[in-house]
């Protein structure tokens, strides 16, 4: 409870390492800022009760949506590579990771 | 055996494909990607395209129920679709669909077990839980995983149906685990959802501790023969630390296939954080108590109910029934051969002693070899028929398992047939006597020693000395110069 938690710098950095985004010293400071702003209007919910109320993992009342278990037709052989930016022969290609 | 002492602690994270499933796990593409060309068994979905929307294969998730019956899990009444986002381009959306047991999100199943019998002690290995996810892509290198300049990805394995297993770390040494996973293979294969046959279909992490260490994680490992091997190097590698005062870091190792060591992975502290939040794109599954009895009354007979049925109903020992049993393709090719020629008994014996001695030794899986039920029955049949020798069809079964030759036509074109030509055997009894004149005196007195005597036969001829013949022409050989020689 109590949106008082500010979350630090370290933690907007740790961010944009995940999301794989170079922020300068300036716009670490502006996210920090408005990261915790988003937090704080958020932090009114906590206010809620919600102590007998089940989560919400779907806003949508529907349950077991299934297919069966029959072959379609994949996309035709030149289209999943039509709009890759890079590939070599059959392949996609990327750089590399490790 | 090193590794064996009893301060071991292995836990394993399988990864299953469910290669029975003819699609995969959110799409309708053929799972069927073996040796097919790159990215042609893809679609929207698959590849991760805007707009395009998951929707769960039905029979995937009865496949995974039974699973998860049979190694005796709680099946949760209500599952959940997680994102776990990554940066890695096998998977081209950033993130696996799969579960996961935090943040209100509730995995297929828990709490489960498998016996093991091992070393003539029957072993409990927990199961923590079971989950559905989607296998990723596959990744080429050109050369060496860490100096290829790019990296090529095929999409056709990306979305097939996976279930990943998690034990508790139960598991105390190397050949448990492959023991383990054999049984697992078994199960799974007798389920009929899973063909360990198939390149890839199996593949483990290890979580592995020894007293006074810390755990290391080991990663990639491709199949239960390979298990054995990367646990053995990294126990060897813990306990070398160890002994040395040194600390064994917590870490994260990639098994090289090729090299047969582990070596470290460059990680970074932010690798572990998957920032899992729940896929909005698939609904919750509610797995009702009526669905769950339908699967269980069409789950077909298991591992340790055959393992009962081949000792009540062919009288086989314990642990030749457990040992056949310990693959369905062994447990089904001992039973069509039993079908073929009633003699379980001589069926089994060979199969425990020679057959699997030679798979065994050569590093074969049944399905790689090119023996079949008929052709074993027919080599029994020719022992049986006083064509061959025991000793020469000992001979003949490596034959049969590397060229698929039938019995009959490698005694042919061998010349294996049983020597029982009573004037030739005569002959060579005489020979044999006069060359061996210790051996022969020791025979009259001891009739133990004249074991010597019926080897030298069966030398002199190869094996192909008819056996039991043999035997009675020289006893009665030596009954006949006991009499003339006047020994009691």
């Amino acid at each position: 409870m109590g949106g008082s938690r500010r979350i630090p710098v370290e933690e907007i950095r740790h961010i944009a390492e995940l999301a794989h985004i170079e922020l300068t010293k300036e716009e670490e400071i502006v996210f920090t800022e408005q990261f915790n702003r988003i937090l704080e209007y958020f932090s009114m919910i906590d206010e809620a009760d919600t102590e007998n109320v089940p989560l919400t993992y779907h806003v949508l009342d529907l349950v077991n949506v299934y297919r069966e278990d029959e072959v379609h037709e994949s996309m035709k052989r030149d289209e999943p590579l039509r709009n890759a930016s890079k590939k070599e022969g059959r392949f996609f290609k990327s750089p590399r990771i490790v | 055996m090193k590794g064996m002492e009893g301060d071991v602690k292995i836990g394993l994270e399988v990864h299953v494909q469910m290669t029975s499933l003819k699609t995969k796990l959110f799409c309708g593409c053929s799972s069927d990607y073996r040796g097919k060309e790159p990215n042609t068994l893809v679609c929207p979905v698959c590849l991760g395209l805007p707009g395009s929307l998951p929707v769960l294969n039905k029979k995937a998730v009865e496949y995974a129920v039974m699973a998860a019956l049979a190694l005796n899990c709680e099946i949760s009444d209500r599952m959940l679709f997680f994102r776990k986002n990554y940066f890695y381009p096998d998977l081209p959306k950033n993130f696996q669909i799969t579960q996961y047991d935090r943040a209100g999100g509730v995995p297929l199943a828990r709490n489960g077990y498998l016996y093991l019998d091992f070393e003539g002690r029957r072993r409990k290995i927990r199961i923590s839980r079971i989950h559905l996810e989607e296998d990723p892509g596959r990744l080429v290198h050109l050369g060496s995983i860490d100096r290829s300049p790019y990296t090529l990805v095929d999409y056709n394995r990306s979305g097939v149906a996976l279930l990943e297993i998690v034990t508790k770390p139960d598991i105390r040494s190397p050949r448990e685990a492959r023991i383990f996973l054999q049984k697992l293979r078994s199960i799974l294969e007798h389920l009929g959802i899973f063909d360990g046959g198939l390149e890839g279909a199996m593949r483990c992490d290890a979580n592995i501790s020894i007293a006074g260490g810390t755990r290391v994680e080991v990663k990639n490992i491709s199949s239960f023969k390979e298990v054995e091997r990367a646990l053995s190097f990294e126990i060897t590698r813990q306990r070398g630390l160890l002994e040395k005062g040194i600390m064994v870091k917590r870490e994260t190792r990639h098994w090289d296939e090729a090299r047969r060591v582990t070596v470290s992975l460059r990680t970074k502290e932010t690798e572990q954080d998957y920032r899992y939040f729940p896929e909005l794109d698939l609904v919750p599954v509610e797995l009702k108590e009526e669905f769950i009895e339908k699967v269980k009354a069409e789950m077909p007979e298991l591992p340790d109910k055959r393992v009962e049925r081949f000792i009540s109903q062919y009288g086989l020992p314990r642990y030749d029934a457990s040992v056949l049993v310990s693959s369905k393709a062994l447990a089904d090719f001992f039973e069509e051969a039993v079908r073929l020629y009633n003699k379980p008994k001589e069926i089994s014996n060979w199969m425990m002693s020679d057959l699997l001695r030679y798979l065994y030794e050569n590093n074969l899986e049944l399905h790689e070899s090119k023996i079949t039920p008929a052709k074993l029955v027919e080599m029994i049949k020719l022992i049986d028929e006083g064509v061959i020798s025991g000793k020469i069809a000992k001979r003949i079964l490596p034959k049969i398992i590397v060229t698929g030759k039938s019995p009959s036509e490698i005694v042919r074109e061998e010349g294996m047939v049983k020597i029982s030509d009573l004037e030739f055997l005569e002959n060579l009894i005489t020979r044999i006597f006069a060359e061996n004149p210790k051996a022969v005196n020791d025979a009259l007195i001891n009739e133990k020693a004249a074991h010597y005597l019926v080897g030298q036969l069966m030398k002199a001829t190869e094996g192909k000395a008819d056996p039991v013949l043999s035997s009675q022409l020289i006893m009665k050989r030596l009954e006949k110069l006991r009499r003339e020689r006047g020994i009691k």
